[in-house]
């Protein structure tokens, strides 16, 4: 077998695998697509469940959502943040910051529902916050944390070395120059590793189980410490403790849940090929 | 009266030495050339003299000796790091425009000392790139950015930028590196017409380099100062002979 026809062979083996991996995501989304579209009005975002949830809409789910994600970025990117510029820009090579980066990357195995449970225990119960979106959000961000320290410090080791000797060889601070040079330059990495973080969050169903997610409320949240419904808790309750519940609601919760994580996935996606085609290195 | 006075400066990376017993006067207002082959230490010696072997991680490097600037030690505990490098400017071998505007280049270290006023920064704009003889080429492009510019240009531009701080001592790391004869030429030139102003420790890329520009000659070997002096004596009538072996091309 000539070299020419070896190579055809495994270029065409690889083309075929890699639609093949795009197979089941494709026929996934197009599934849900068709079953829940019918679902999906301007009504069913915009109203309560009724009847036991046969019947309306799934406003207070989204809402609920929106709101843990929102509390998920306060509570985590800050600490996120400041934890990977303190690994990437100030820490030396010691014990310490590989037992740090040791953690980081066990936090980030550790199965979510272990996340709930110790959220459970912590924000809940002894910190005495009770089922609410703020234990629920700080659980949600420390789950998330660990994603989001890897990829932000990877963004920040990304900037050129020789831009922070430059800086410093002008006189910049230490910190000016993570302010003016590395900061600006690894910011769109950095958002991107946040929005995949919350990603996850809004998409997770065990942490937020024992902490915040309640199974019906007739009303909106009043304040951080009252409970929520969220969508993908309100999915595993409709899909599997409601008798009777109508495939289309479900399929078309699950199409809302999706565009809403996926629509983040695109921001991400935009982000960052915008800041290719800018950046100038 | 010397700028720096260097005494028995010894420099270790790790475990290797990298200057040993270095001591020499670096002249006011004059071009000071550090020369030797590969290895010498010469980068080295340089960023010792603004203290930019600080950001290697400090167990990791050594020194012994003195450095004073203006007769004040700059390894002092007192001293201002920061302030320093204002004072003492380098220009790198391989220019790196930061990921900024020309003009953002050339303002940068004056917006770091914390200046605002934007007639200020416009009229250093101009002056530190006439000096550095880029101006007529950028003067309608000072928004773009500063790697969309020719390697020459790039150099020219870093050195505008160490300019515009109105440093006492410029340090010039093996500028022309990558630059074609005509922008060596130029920057060379700039060079004859900044040392009315600043004292200038220039690292050349030849021998010839060194000779054209020289008042003073420091040349250095495997981390030695093997002779200083006058640029016209240690290039014709060199008093060591490992020094003359370089000079005339038999080694190195
Ligand atoms: N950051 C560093 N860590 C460890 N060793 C280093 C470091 N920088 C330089 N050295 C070593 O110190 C010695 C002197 O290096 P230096 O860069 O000062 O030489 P130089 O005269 O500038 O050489 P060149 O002409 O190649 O630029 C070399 O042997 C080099 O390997
Ligand atoms: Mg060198």
């Amino acid at each position: 077998m000539s070299r020419q026809t070896s190579q055809r062979i495994a270029f065409a083996l690889l083309t075929f695998l890699a639609i093949v991996v795009m197979v089941p995501i494709v026929l996934v989304v197009a599934y849900i697509i068709v079953q829940g579209i019918g679902a999906v009005n301007w009504e069913f975002l915009t109203s309560f469940p009724r009847n036991g949830m046969k019947e309306g809409g799934i406003l207070p789910a989204v809402i609920g959502t929106v709101l843990l994600t929102f509390g998920t970025a306060i509570a985590s990117i800050p600490l996120a943040v400041g934890a990977a510029i303190y690994l990437s820009e100030y820490a030396r090579d010691t014990w310490l910051t590989r037992s740090i980066r040791l953690a980081i990357i066990n936090l980030a195995g550790i199965p979510s529902v272990v996340y709930g449970l110790f959220g459970l225990g912590l924000f809940v119960l002894f910190l005495g916050l009770g089922t609410s979106i703020v234990a629920g959000s700080l659980t949600l961000g420390l789950m998330t944390m660990p994603v989001v320290i890897s990829t932000a410090e990877e963004a920040l080791l990304s900037v050129p070395q020789r831009f922070r000797v430059v800086s410093r060889s002008l006189g910049a601070s230490r910190w000016q120059t993570i302010r003016q040079v590395v900061l600006p330059n690894a910011l769109p990495g950095m958002l991107t590793g946040v929005i995949l973080g919350l990603e996850r969050a809004a998409g997770e169903t065990a942490p937020i189980l024992f902490t915040v997610a309640a199974f019906y409320l007739p009303q909106l949240p009043k304040s951080p410490l009252d409970q929520t419904m969220a969508l993908p808790y309100h999915l595993y309750v409709i899909a599997t403790q409601v008798p009777g519940m109508p495939l289309e609601i479900q399929y078309g919760t699950a199409l809302v849940l999706l565009v809403l994580v996926l629509s983040l996935n695109v921001v991400a996606t935009v982000i960052r090929s915008r800041f290719r085609r800018r950046r100038q290195w | 009266m010397a700028k720096f006075t260097v005494r028995n400066l010894t420099f270790r990376y790790d475990d290797h030495l990298a200057l040993q017993d270095v001591s020499l006067d670096i002249p006011a207002n004059e071009i000071t050339v550090i020369f030797g082959p590969a290895h010498a230490g010469k980068s080295t010696l340089l960023r010792c003299l603004n203290r930019l072997n600080d950001l290697i991680e400090t167990e990791a490097i050594h020194l012994e000796g003195q450095i004073l600037l203006d007769g004040e030690d700059i390894y002092a505990p007192r001293v201002d790091v920061t302030e320093l490098r204002r004072r003492v400017g380098m220009v790198f071998a391989v220019p790196i425009p930061l990921p900024l505007s020309i003009y953002e280049n050339v303002v940068y270290g004056l917006r770091m000392r914390g200046e605002t006023s934007s007639s200020l920064l416009t009229e250093r704009v101009e002056r530190s790139l006439r000096q550095a003889a880029l101006w007529d080429e950028v003067r309608d492009r000072l928004d773009e950015p500063g790697v969309l510019l020719s390697g020459g240009q790039q150099q020219r531009l870093c050195l505008a930028r160490t300019l515009a701080l109105e440093p006492d001592v410029i340090l010039l790391d093996n500028p022309t590196s990558g630059l074609d004869p005509l922008s060596t030429a130029k920057v060379e030139a700039s060079l004859r017409e900044l040392k009315a102003d600043y004292t200038v420790v220039f690292v050349p890329h030849s021998v010839q380099q060194a000779a054209r520009v020289a008042d003073t000659a420091v040349f250095l070997l495997n981390g030695q100062l093997i002779e200083a002096g006058p640029g016209e004596r240690i290039f014709t009538r060199p008093r060591e002979q490992r020094t003359e072996d370089y000079v005339t091309g038999r080694f190195g």
